[in-house]
């Protein structure tokens, strides 16, 4: 090796000042260019975009802070049980859990709210969330509504109605004029509310129905894929959801729920939709028409409850794409940022540990069978 | 020019420019996903998860490579402090490298979440379900992801700095492709 191959002084004379400045600012430029181009991938440079932080941030505004619980669906409670499958879905999706046969499963019942403490009304929106847990692979997570279809077309108009929605500083209500600029800007969000504003609620969780709302695809073994949206429909009889909590209780409806299960095992029917050419998978705001083929694919039970405090669902994100192979995402936009945002509001919760209170429904109240 | 800069190995070179452009992509996945709740979201995670994988790999076998194929010395007049910083920051990129996939990885262990790269390809987890330690781990990754990046981003000056102003031959040792 010649000692000048490494010369730093080689062709220095041809750099003037002005040269090395010229290149330095090159230099500057060329890394400004790459942290700019990193910053607008963050969302940093566009204060519009719903990004993942700002919807938790929109949630907050919105329901209040509590640290520890989820953002969403916040007061609930933990149930175990099984699925059975009777094989009648096996034909549309080769997933394990549709074979023949019975699957554990940890689920979740909660009311839609973002507040833990929210006092239980019969005629408020409710959820069922269940993870199956198949031996090996094949672990299948979904979290189904109790309402017909979603208000939202878009993770966007998900958002800009929460911001609508936050209420006003001066008098602590949302403003009525940007609710009802939001409405006209999303016809379909009027149309969904009509239509889940005619529902007929349940008195309580076991006898309700619960919807995934969002479109999946099936994958059968021979890679016929067909679109789906499924529903828990329950085994108990249904009742009409009276005007008041029963008992007038904070927690009546999930007391009712607790004695209950603890009288006897509560089941759905896991009811498989299956979507016609022209019915709609990119839009949850859109139901599916009654006449559309519909699946028994096996019975849901529970038959076990627990608190979410100690229980086996507080630490599980019912995140809608944790999906079996024989399973996919459809062109539903829903889905992902229900994903993005659980994945988000687990991280939260999960740093936020230390500052949790006790969740509504304790242990004790569990165990006692529904009393306070 | 006759004489000709004592350069990388070949296939350290390759090695550099190939996890260069999976690594700066894997950034930009990875801030762009976080923030994301739009489809992009989930087509994003299908792809960070498998490239991590891909680096955790191709990271071993830079290292390895790197035990066999010494990197050609430092020009003999490069400043201390510089040098320390070369060797400094070239242990920090290694570090992550390695670092960043594994962490990813015991994080979803960690979360309980079926860590699957595709189809029913799955990897096992690493780590019992521990949520606190989730917590940590997920931060973790958050800002070892920025600490990469600025690594990158300082890495990137300093190999230009070398190139265009001190023209020492040091960015040809790894960015020349002429043959011998």
């Amino acid at each position: 090796m010649k000692d000048n191959t490494l010369d730093p002084r080689r062709g220095d004379s041809a750099l003037s000042k002005k040269a090395i400045a010229a290149r330095l600012g090159l230099i500057g430029a060329v890394v400004l260019c790459s942290v700019g181009m990193f910053a607008y991938v963050g969302g940093w440079l566009s204060s519009e975009r719903p990004t993942q932080g700002r919807i938790m941030a929109a949630f907050e505004a919105v329901n209040g802070s509590h640290p520890g619980f989820r953002r969403a669906h916040a007061k609930g409670i933990c149930a175990t049980g099984w699925f059975y499958s009777n094989g009648n879905a096996a034909l549309l999706s080769k997933a394990a859990l549709f074979a023949p046969g019975r699957v554990p499963v940890v689920g979740r019942l909660a009311f839609a709210s973002g507040m833990p403490f929210v006092s239980d009304q019969q005629s408020a929106v409710r959820s069922l969330a269940l993870r199956f847990l198949p031996t090996g692979s094949g672990e299948w997570r979904t979290a189904m509504i109790d309402i017909p279809v979603f208000p939202f077309k878009t993770p966007q108009a998900f958002y800009q109605q929460l911001l609508a929605a936050r209420p006003e500083p001066h008098t602590g209500r949302p403003d009525p004029l940007k609710m009802r600029a939001f409405a006209a800007a999303h016809p379909e969000f009027v149309a969904a509310l009509g239509l889940i504003g005619k529902r007929n609620p349940s008195s309580g969780f076991a006898d309700d129905t619960f919807n995934s709302l969002n479109a999946f695809r099936f994958v059968s073994q021979a890679g016929i894929s067909t679109p789906v949206r499924w529903s828990a429909v329950p085994v108990q009889p249904f009742v009409a959801a009276r005007a008041s909590s029963p008992s007038g209780d904070r927690n009546g409806v999930f007391y009712a729920l607790i004695a209950q299960v603890a009288e006897h095992p509560v089941q759905w029917h896991l009811m498989i939709t299956v979507g016609q050419p022209g019915d709609s998978t990119s839009d949850a705001t859109l139901p599916w028409p009654a006449s559309r083929q519909r699946i028994d694919a096996g019975i849901v039970t529970i038959d076990k409850l627990s608190s979410e405090d100690g229980g086996p669902c507080v630490d599980v994100t019912y995140d809608p794409l944790v999906l079996p192979a024989g399973i996919e995402p459809s062109d539903d936009p829903i889905p992902s940022a229900r994903s993005a945002a659980y994945a988000r509001s687990f991280t939260l919760r999960e740093s936020e540990r230390a500052a949790k209170p006790p969740s509504a429904i304790t242990p004790q109240e569990v165990q006692s069978g529904g009393k306070p | 020019m006759s004489s000709v800069s004592p350069r990388f190995s070949l296939p350290s070179r390759l090695m550099h420019w190939l996890m260069a452009v999976l690594i700066v992509a894997m950034l930009f996945i990875g801030v762009g996903m976080a923030a994301s709740v739009s489809q992009r979201y989930s087509l994003l995670v299908s792809i960070h998860k498998p490239l991590g994988m891909v680096i955790l790999v191709l990271v071993a076998i830079r290292f390895a490579n790197r035990l066999f194929n010494n990197p050609p010395p430092l020009p003999a007049n490069l400043p201390l402090i510089q040098r320390l910083a070369a060797h400094a920051s070239h242990m920090v990129l290694y570090v992550l490298m390695f670092v960043m996939p594994l962490l990813g990885w015991s994080m979803l262990s960690a979360e309980g979440y079926p860590i699957v790269l595709f189809g029913s390809w799955q990897l096992p987890p690493i780590l019992p379900q521990q949520e606190a330690v989730y917590a940590v781990l997920r931060r973790s990754h958050t800002i070892l992801a920025y600490v990469l990046f600025v690594a990158v981003m300082m890495h990137l000056a300093a190999a230009l700095y070398h190139g265009l102003i001190r023209r020492d031959g040091v960015l040809e040792s790894m960015a020349s492709w002429r043959g011998k």
